[in-house]
């Protein structure tokens, strides 16, 4: 009985095996969103309030996600919340999105995540995603269909178990002369197999000064052909198999999205995973990265790419707006504003809900918030300006993004490119300089590489938030008093705020992310650079096409070998100088110093003749160094037959001093010498070394040339042949090239008259 | 005050019937808002007026002014399915249908039970001559009032032998136990009527295709644009009655529905020759009549219709080709148009225009002045004036585009024009 009832729950649980795939294929479509994007680029504004809730065109970020993911069918959605999750939490509690009947919105909340992998591994511990799932990130405007895309990926993933993840991909090219996409981010390109969308390489830090990437041979070798593109841009939207957040786990060190995992995937052939792609054409999707995508995604929605996610089309908790014809174009309204007669209204702008507008204001592509009041003769173009914002009279604000609840003085004038973060008020006349950022809090002060901020201070984010709150909840009179006192002459009378100083290096990437159009002359620069670029191209003659832009793998690959070996032969000195130094102070043996130095060749895949030229030179330096008094009881004049120095402005004592030493370091390090000479090129290397520090780093012993030479002759260490050899080659040199020829003119002519006795 | 709040506030939890109806409402609003989920006007109005009926049969009632309390539960529904999508007309029209639906109802349930009233007066008090008298007269005024002011005359009600009744507010005599009947046969009645409105949508098309074969004569060639149901079935109701005739589809830009329409032609064996939209005025000296749907039909008889409309309708001016314009009922919108060209049009993605791929360096905001040099715009709809129409074919008739306001003012009452909950029923 028992083994029977045994049988037949195991034929059971076969069948619902082989069910299994059936059930997957009918499982409800879940998705992630990342409600942080784990990097600062929205500092400071992003210290007081998620990125995620920032306005786009009036509206959180995270409903265009939202409302997108709702309509491409996704049933059940996690947000990942990390830096200001309980905002986040708030704000979609009381949202309507946890009232939709067939759209189920969970959050996860954790503090002590600092990146997207993390977060990942996170929700892999909840075991909460059971099939495929999209992955996004809270900042996305998207409006396309996911179906096709969701059923290529199954179909692939049901042919080849390793196809874990599909992503977005959308044509965009990139400007010419910049050198990045319209969204402000890099130069990205992306290697695809034509037939199969496989995705092989993928570089969104391509260096531009050189104008090359590198591929992998092998990429080449295997693949029967491989579209090349520039003009793709990354939608930062990826289906993924569940695997991908158990490959996650595994990889602990998976951090960025892209820059970890997907290259990982690419780069790591033993798992064999594969990552495909998916082009959407006629759709859009963007994700915010940036203030100057975020001024571009505003647009796109401004002017109806995003369709239907649109101002006057009502898709979650946006207040109704009508169009109205301005000229040709159209300007989105909101029908409660109180607009002077004489103020106006240019096209592509978005004026929100209670918003009052003076006489003889203009505003031109420009989106406004909330109830904001904006005084007579106060010119406003290209910003974005959020609610409750006070304006008063004759300010101007050109390509700036103002925050919620600041103050601007009369008079108070925005440079292009600057932020104000919340609350900030703007004393009377003061001109804010371009691309400043102002805040109420003053700049964290620690200052990392780029790379490390971005996973750096997360959690130093939230803590600091909190202290925000607490500073905020006390009475405003006093803690604005103190600020402003402290901070008079910064923004002007009456101004409170710090402004953020722009940390080092940051300057050049302010013009390229800020919500400003590039400058003139920066334009110009960056199209000058590029025209040099081409001309180097061009004689150099490796350019293919430059839709193409790829400049042949050979090529590339042995100017990159040959400036590595400069540099290795550069380091290779070093090291063996320090080897040396350190031979000489703690006197360690001949031989060991040989087995070191033979060690570090190997090491640097060197010749003996490098060896021998370093350990020469390593000599020569400790010569110089040597202290000259302790030299000074051996002063004696060399009587050299073959001086030609006297003229010389180097003191004669010197010189002679400096030669004992050399004698004596020569003769004490021989043996060390020797074991790389073993024939006569090395012979020939020396004194080409010798020369080349004579005319260079040790002008010390341009004087000594010949008498060294000639110690070294008398030492064993260099061969007649050698310097003769030397001799005939310099013959036919430049005259420049050639003295030390000439000044060991008479020691040669001595080598050559005792070769020819001895025959 | 939005839905959502509205499922979060008190009342919800009070009242168990009503949170039934609002999140189907709910959804409703969103299927409207979303990406037109409910495509073309027709399944629109349908799914609006079933929406409306299952509010008006939830709805409790109150024993009073049971006609105020369902016209005021529209009412707050109907805002906001107008306000989800502003630019989908039937939504509204189908609203102030229903509105009018109630307060005839109300209104000949109220004359029967005058007349009910006055015949037991007449018979109770024989007597009194005074009081009879007097009741009899202030029947005939109200119904005489009530004709004047709240029904326009029509030909309808003009022709019509039944008495047409008053809103005369309830009299005191009726007892508790009338009124709930009333109140019943009320809700009942307006139930019954939304039923016949709802079957009237769905039978629109064939109700317009039966007229086919009096406007379609043998061998003529009929010029479409676009993709019309409407027109469709049209022309399929001719071709079943062994007329032959050509038609010639001119492609719809930039959504190209007029493939679609051609190819579905084809299949029913029409001679079909497909023209873009600018071969039209080409092609106009020969064709014997343009015939083409209409998205809205406004009270002047002037045509929202899909865009290039307009310079069909100029076309066949110029070559005095009839231009008929085929509409069901739920089309009529008791609205003028003012504006049309920007207020009730609907501007879509301009990636019906163009690829943005091969257009996003046009786009580049980053350098240049900061605003970009191409604008892409995109109206779904064009405005034809009523003197370039010839004929509108509903699915009560032919009719001149100057009969368009009596068309509706039969279909709807003039107090519903503007659907908006007054101040004090918002509150």
């Amino acid at each position: 009985m028992g083994a029977q009832k045994k049988r037949a729950a195991a034929a059971a649980a076969a069948a619902r095996v082989s069910e299994d795939p059936d059930d997957l294929a009918r499982q409800p479509l879940q998705a992630i969103l990342l409600a942080d994007s784990f990097t600062t680029k929205f500092r400071p504004i992003t210290l007081e309030r998620p990125k995620v809730l920032l306005p786009l065109v009036n509206v959180p970020m995270i409903n265009y996600t939202l409302a997108w993911l709702e309509a491409a069918g996704v049933a059940e959605v996690f947000v990942f919340c990390c830096a200001h999750s309980k905002q986040v939490i708030d704000y979609l509690e009381n949202s309507e999105w946890f009232s939709q009947p067939n759209f189920t919105v969970k959050t996860i909340e954790s503090h002590n995540i600092i990146s997207a992998g993390d977060a990942l591994r996170l929700i892999y511990e909840q075991n909460v995603i059971h099939g495929d799932f999209v992955l996004i990130s809270g900042d996305t405007v998207s409006n396309m269909s996911l179906t096709q895309a969701l059923q290529e990926h199954k179909e692939r993933k049901k042919k080849d178990n390793n196809a874990v993840m599909t992503m977005i991909i959308k044509k965009s090219k990139p400007s010419p002369i910049t050198r990045q996409s319209r969204l402000g981010t890099d130069e990205l390109f992306m290697a695809i197999d034509p037939n199969t969308k496989q995705l092989l390489y993928y570089e969104d830090k391509a260096d531009h000064s050189k104008g090359t990437i590198c591929l992998d041979k092998m990429l080449l070798a295997e693949n029967p052909s491989i579209s090349l593109h520039n003009d793709k841009q990354d939608c930062y939207i990826d289906i993924c198999s569940p695997e991908v957040l158990s490959l996650f786990t595994d990889n602990f060190d998976y951090q960025h999205l892209r820059r970890h995992f997907v290259k990982g995937l690419l780069l790591d052939d033993i798992m064999g995973y594969k990552i495909f792609t998916h082009e959407i054409h006629s759709s859009y999707a963007a994700r915010i990265d940036n203030y100057r995508s975020y001024d571009i995604v505003s647009k796109d929605i401004i002017q109806r790419w995003t369709y239907p996610y649109v101002p006057d089309v009502k898709f979650c908790g946006n207040r109704a707006t009508k169009l109205e014809r301005r000229g040709i174009c159209f300007t989105a309204f909101n029908s409660e504003i109180e607009q002077s007669r004489s103020a106006q209204v240019g096209s592509f702008t978005v004026i929100g809900y209670g918003t009052k507008i003076g006489s003889n204001s203009k505003i031109s592509d420009s989106v406004i918030g909330e109830g904001c009041t904006i005084g007579s003769n106060v010119l406003i173009e290209g910003s974005y300006i959020w609610d409750n914002v006070i304006i008063e009279d004759g300010c101007e604000l050109r390509h700036v993004i103002v925050c919620d609840g600041v103050i601007m003085k009369a008079g108070a004038v925005l440079k292009p490119g600057v932020v104000l973060s919340f609350k900030v008020v703007i004393g009377e006349r003061f001109v804010v300089p371009a691309y400043s950022k102002v805040s109420l809090l003053q700049q964290p002060t620690v200052h990392d590489s780029d790379e490390e901020l971005e996973y750096a201070d997360n959690s130093s984010g939230t803590v600091e938030f909190s202290s925000i709150q607490g500073t905020a909840d006390q009475s405003n009179g006093e803690m604005t008093s103190e600020s402003s006192e402290a901070h008079k002459p910064k923004l002007g009378t009456g101004g409170v705020g710090y402004i953020w100083s722009i940390c080092e290096g940051g300057q050049e990437e302010e013009w390229r992310h800020s919500v400003a159009p590039i400058p003139e002359d920066k334009l110009t620069e960056l199209s000058e650079a590029m025209d040099d670029d081409q001309e180097l191209v061009t004689q150099d003659r490796t350019a293919l096409s430059t839709s193409g832009e790829l400049i042949s793998d050979s090529n590339a690959s042995e100017g990159d070998d040959n400036e590595d070996s400069k540099d290795d032969s550069v380091y290779f000195e070093k090291e063996v100088e320090a080897t040396f130094l350190r031979a000489v102070e703690e006197n360690v043996k001949v031989d060991h110093v040989i087995l070191e130095v033979n060690s570090l060749r190997l090491s640097y895949n060197m010749t003996s003749a490098d060896c021998a030229g370093a350990v020469f030179y390593s000599m020569m330096k400790l010569a110089i160094k040597t202290p000259h008094s302790s030299a000074i009881g051996l002063l004696t004049l060399y009587p050299s037959p073959f001086s030609m120095v006297a003229s010389n402005a180097y003191p004669i004592y010197l010189s002679g001093e400096l030669q004992q030493n050399t004698a004596n370091i020569i003769t004490t390090w021989q043996k060390l010498l020797k074991s790389y000479l073993l024939e006569i090129d090395e012979e020939i290397e020396i004194i080409l070394k010798f020369e080349e520090m004579c005319l260079e780093s040790a002008k010390e012993f341009s004087p000594l040339f010949a008498r060294i030479l000639h110690i070294l002759y008398d030492k064993d260490i260099l061969q007649e042949d050698a310097i003769l050899r030397w001799a005939d080659e310099k013959e036919g040199a430049d005259e420049s090239d050639k003295v030390f020829v000439r000044q060991s003119e008479k020691f040669i002519q001595w080598l050559r008259e005792a070769s020819e006795e001895e025959d | 005050m939005s839905l959502s709040q509205l499922m979060l506030g008190p009342n919800v939890v009070l009242c168990n019937a009503a949170s039934q109806t609002y999140p189907s409402c709910n959804t409703f609003t969103h299927a409207l808002s979303f990406f037109n989920k409910i495509e073309g006007s027709q399944a629109t109005a349908r799914q609006t007026a079933e929406l409306l009926r299952s509010v008006i049969s939830q709805q409790r009632v109150p024993y009073t002014n049971q006609a105020g309390a369902l016209i005021d539960a529209v009412k707050a529904i109907g805002e906001q399915l107008i306000a989800a999508n502003p630019v989908e007309l039937a939504v509204g029209n189908i609203v102030r249908r229903v509105l009018h639906i109630i307060r005839e109802e109300d209104l000949s349930l109220t004359t029967a039970a005058i007349g009910g009233l006055n015949l037991s007066a007449v018979s109770d008090d024989e007597n009194d001559d005074d009081r009879d008298g007097d009741s009899t007269l202030s029947a005939a005024a109200v119904a005489a009032a009530a004709r004047s002011t709240l029904r326009p005359p029509s030909l309808q009600t003009l022709l019509e032998d039944t008495p047409v009744s008053a809103a005369v507010p309830q009299t005191s005599s009726s007892g508790a136990a009338d009124k709930s009947s009333r109140s019943r046969k009320l809700k009942h009645d307006v139930i019954e009527a939304v039923n016949e409105l709802i079957q009237d949508i769905v039978t629109c098309h064939e109700q317009i295709a039966e007229q086919a074969v009096e406007h379609i004569h043998q061998n003529e060639v009929i010029l479409t644009l676009g993709s019309s149901r409407t027109v469709l079935e049209f022309l399929f109701a001719a071709k079943e009655k062994k007329r032959s005739f050509r038609v010639f589809v001119a492609e719809g830009a930039p959504r190209y529905q007029g493939h679609l329409l051609a190819k579905e032609l084809v299949a029913r064996g029409l001679q079909t020759t497909l023209i873009t939209d600018s071969a039209v005025f080409a092609m106009i000296s020969r064709v014997n009549m343009v015939i083409v749907g209409a998205h809205a039909v406004m009270a002047n008889g002037g045509v929202i219709a899909p865009v290039g409309m307009n310079l069909v309708a100029l076309a066949a001016q110029k070559h005095a080709v009839p231009f008929v314009v085929l509409a069901g009922s739920h089309k009529l919108c008791p609205l003028y148009p003012h504006n049309p060209e920007v207020l009730l049009n609907e501007l879509r993605s301009p990636s019906e225009l163009l690829d943005f791929g091969e257009f996003s360096d046009c786009m580049d905001f980053g350098s240049g002045s900061g605003s970009p040099l191409l604008h892409v715009v995109n109206p779904a709809f064009d405005y034809v004036p009523p003197k370039l129409v010839s004929l509108f074919i509903t699915d009560a008739g032919g009719h001149n585009p100057s009969y368009m306001y009596r068309l509706i003012a039969d279909y709807y009452s003039a107090d519903d024009l503007v659907v908006q909950r007054r101040a004090t029923a918002g509150n």
